[in-house]
């Protein structure tokens, strides 16, 4: 093995730790939604490549509204499912979509893409 | 309504454009149209009202329209398929010269002109790696356009693969063509330019074969939102007027011509027609209408005309619900999407990580040029990988089965219900309403010698006509039915759980059970056995005795629905276990059950105990699917697998039921079964296909094949191959738009 061969193999599999690490490694951090005085717990998410926040921290029992915004054309993220909730939107670009539900039960839930492609978790409380 | 408070000089007057609170001694500027003032925040406002005066000015929809974004995201579908034809275009004519001129040695003019090596050949190089700037600049802007925002949610996509490929290539010949020194032999200075731009042009071919294909998968849902009639003729202040269908309100009488659509829900209350609800029910043979009837909006009126008062509009009509619920649906997740899901979370990364270690093992392994191979074997894995072909499988199945069901009257309320609809063993249906009519008919008319049929239903009905009991009408509309006119009856006399008593056309008449002609000491005589053998039968057989002498039976029961026979033996034919579940004694119920072909009869099962029989077949092992009204049966419907409710005219977003059957046909639960049957199957062929070729497609790329037949795919076949995949879901998807039943009749 020649000393190019050992550099190559080491750059290699540190850009695959590093791969790893980087989709699937620990996450921090997540939104609170706000309290409004309707009672509703908010939170606005744009829809970019991504749902920024990606991560919401709501209570249970009491409803949330989740105010979608879409800023891109491609179609992968022209829907937002709720798997748990039974809840689904389209996004049209450019509009703010309300996505309302009432989480009863504390846990994790995901919402994603139609196609699963974009994620997003629900931290129920 | 905003307007109205402005004209009453209220404190605070609304701005008609922003909607904004104003007072009107503050206000920017005001304008007068008849008796109404208008107030504006700013000249902007007031410079759009009087431009959209007309439209500002004017009431307004009183009701909400059915799906006014539709057209828009048609629009925004339409646009983004130009756009993207467009992007295909330009990549695919910069990439005819970009292909020739990366490998002039192939092209005998050029072959001369541009040497291998020469300083010629890496300008023109040079000038081919400025054009394909343009090209993933735009054509490729897709893939670049929110990588960044996906990056910083540490989230990768198909796009995001496509965009490391493209652009690995072309740094690589940027390289390549600056600093050719740096590598260690002149081979391995090579462009890639034309892997950049043809791999471009052939996925954003993809995407849009793709988008037009998706298009049509919704086809279904714009047929129903294209079924909502424009206008509604209504009578208000004795005038008759056409009016926006959006401005019609409830309780507004509606006029409807033959030919006419109808253009809301509500009562017929005057005139009668026939009317074609196939477009809602999907039962093909037009409904005859009388006053009383529900009509249901957006059906067609065939021949004649009726006035009938609106009681559902807006979002709360039939087709509005029907719509909501069809939409709601095709975005629900059916459960084998989840295992897809959590596949596509790993794909992405999986796929980064398979390319780097491919290239690593090709450097250090690989036959010479190494550095080429890696980098072809990087970009090939990256690009052929296809977590859409994935991602789309199941979503698009679902939109068109579900839009499939809807165009046959049969609506199913999530993916979930579809997925475990296919998979039913045993059905139960509920006898009253859903195999029968629900409402008793005269079906035996029996006379004792000395007396004639036509005399024993004529005085039946005649007392009948006095009483409230659910059978005498049906008695009653028997005898109309035959056209015997009935007379006046005299002193009619109810006896409380025995049966009536009146005088009718001279003759003292008494109608009911056996118990009220013994206290009255008549004979039955041959009558009792016979009234014996068509209770047997299930139905309610009731004395006639005239002037103090037995003189007949009349019998009526709850008939069964002209297809329901048909039905049960389709669902039968497809390997379903039919149960019929009752409140009948078990003689009654064995013998309908025979007439109708159940497997299994539930008799005497009390109207609470419904869900308890549905749960005991479960446990049996069974996947239970329970029919019934919706109503009476929600615990059962609730309880079962799948709960199908048998329509009831316009209301149709029954939440109990998983599939509600707009017609009440047993036929629909056959095509309900039959339907999810063929989308499942789809979705499994769309998933093994999509499968398939992945995992055969990313090892090729790696160059599995290579040391043992030499083979190695190209970054642009891969492109190719990537490209067809996800259109191929697509279109396989699409393939269900024309489906038909094969049991369901």
């Amino acid at each position: 093995m020649t000393p190019v061969d050992f550099v190559v193999i080491t750059a290699g599999l540190l850009l695959i730790v590093g791969i790893a690490w980087f989709f699937w490694g620990p996450r921090q951090g997540g939104t609170r939604a706000a309290l409004t005085s309707g009672g509703y717990q908010e939170a606005m998410i744009l829809v970019k490549g991504g749902y920024t926040p990606d991560l919401i921290v709501v209570q249970h029992g009491k409803p949330v509204r989740l105010n979608f915004r879409r800023e891109e054309t491609a179609s992968c993220s022209e829907m937002v499912v709720f798997g748990d909730f039974g809840k689904s939107a389209k996004l049209p670009e450019g509009e703010i979509v309300p996505v309302e539900f009432v989480p009863d039960k504390p846990g994790e839930y995901t919402f994603a893409c139609q196609m699963g492609m974009l994620h997003g978790k629900l931290i129920v409380e | 309504m905003p307007l109205d408070t402005a004209t009453k000089q209220p404190t605070l007057a609304i701005d008609p454009i922003c909607k904004m609170e104003i007072g009107p001694n503050s206000a920017f500027a005001s304008r007068q149209i008849g008796a109404e003032t208008f107030y504006f925040c700013s000249a902007q406002c007031a410079h759009q009202f009087d431009q959209e005066k007309d439209q500002a000015a004017s009431p307004g929809p009183a009701t909400t329209a059915v799906a006014p974004t539709l057209t828009r995201e048609e629009q925004d579908q339409a646009r983004e398929y130009q756009t993207l034809v467009k992007k295909f275009w330009f990549a695919a004519t910069i990439s005819v010269p970009v292909v020739a001129l990366s490998y002039p040695s192939f092209i005998p003019v050029l072959r001369d002109l541009l040497p291998a090596g020469s300083l010629q050949l890496r300008i023109v190089w040079g000038l081919l790696g400025l054009m394909t700037i343009p090209v993933m600049a735009w054509s490729g802007s897709q893939f670049f356009i929110g990588i960044w925002a996906a990056l910083k949610h540490r989230q990768a996509n198909m796009h995001t693969l496509i965009a490391i490929g493209i652009s690995a290539a072309w740094l690589y010949s940027g390289v390549a063509v600056l600093f050719p020194d740096i590598f260690p032999a002149m081979e391995l200075a090579e462009v890639f330019y034309d892997v950049t731009t043809v791999v471009t042009a052939l996925v954003v071919l993809g995407l849009a074969l793709e988008l037009k294909a998706k298009g049509r998968t919704s086809e279904a849902i714009k047929k129903l939102i294209g079924l909502q009639a424009k206008t509604a003729r209504i009578i208000r202040d004795g005038k008759e007027t056409d009016i926006p269908v959006e401005e019609v309100l409830v309780n507004d009488i509606v006029l409807v011509r033959p030919g006419e659509k109808i253009p809301v829900d509500g009562t017929l209350t005057e005139g009668s027609s026939n009317i074609d609800e196939s477009m809602i029910t999907g039962e093909s043979i037009p409904v005859e209408k009388h006053v009383g009837d529900e009509v249901i909006g957006s059906t067609m009126n065939q021949t004649g005309s009726f006035r009938f008062r609106a009681t559902k509009v807006g979002k709360d009509t039939a087709l509005a619900q029907i719509i909501r619920l069809v939409q709601d649906a095709q975005g629900s997740k059916a459960p084998i999407q989840r295992v897809v899901d959590k596949v596509s979370h790993y794909f992405v990364p999986t796929v980064m990580i398979l390319a780097v270690a491919s290239a690593v093992v090709w450097f250090v392994l690989g036959p010479q040029p190494a550095l080429i191979y890696a980098l072809i074997v990087f970009v090939t894995t990256l690009i052929i990988a296809c977590p859409c072909a994935l991602g789309l499988a199941t979503p698009t199945s679902l939109t068109v089965g579900i839009g499939k069901g809807a165009e046959h009257g049969i609506l199913i309320r999530s993916g979930d219900a579809l997925q475990t609809a296919q998979r039913l063993q045993t059905i139960v249906l509920d006898k009253t309403g859903t195999i029968t009519k629900g409402k008793p008919e005269l079906t035996d008319v029996v006379a004792e010698r000395g007396f004639d049929e036509g005399t024993v239903l004529r005085l039946a009905a005649a007392v009948e006509r006095n009483s409230e009991h659910p059978l005498a009408s049906a008695i009653v509309e028997g005898a109309q039915a035959r056209g015997l006119v009935l007379s006046e009856a005299l002193g009619f006399n109810a006896v409380p759980g025995h049966g009536v008593e009146a005088e009718v056309e001279g003759y003292q008449v008494l109608l009911g059970n056996a118990k009220l002609l013994t206290d009255q000491v008549i004979g039955l005589g041959q009558l009792e056995i016979k009234a014996r053998q068509i209770a047997d039968l299930g139905k309610t057989p009731m004395y006639l005795a005239i002037d103090g002498q037995a003189a007949g039976i009349i019998a009526a029961a709850d008939t069964v629905k002209p297809d329901s026979v048909a039905a049960i033996a389709a669902l039968k034919r497809l390997g379903i276990e039919v149960a019929m579940l009752t409140g009948d004694n078990r003689r009654t119920a064995e013998a309908i059950g025979r007439e109708v072909g159940v497997d299994r009869v539930l008799a005497e099962v009390l109207p609470q105990d419904k869900a308890h029989e549905v749960q005991k077949l479960q446990l049996e092992g069974k996947v239970v699917g329970m029919v019934g009204d919706g109503i009476n049966d929600a615990p059962a419907l609730a309880q079962a697998d799948v709960g199908l409710a048998i329509g009831t005219g316009t209301d149709v977003a029954i939440e109990a039921a998983d599939i509600t059957l707009i017609s009440g046909s047993l036929n629909g639960v056959v095509m309900a079964v039959e339907i999810s049957k063929a989308t499942m199957r789809n979705v499994t062929q769309n998933l093994f296909g999509a499968f398939i070729y992945n995992s055969l497609g990313i090892p090729v790329a790696m160059g599995i094949l290579y040391p043992m037949l030499g083979l190695l795919l190209s970054p642009i076949l891969a492109a190719a191959a990537m490209a067809a995949s996800s259109v191929t879901v697509v279109t396989n998807a699409n393939r269900l738009r024309g489906w038909k039943p094969k049991e369901a009749f």
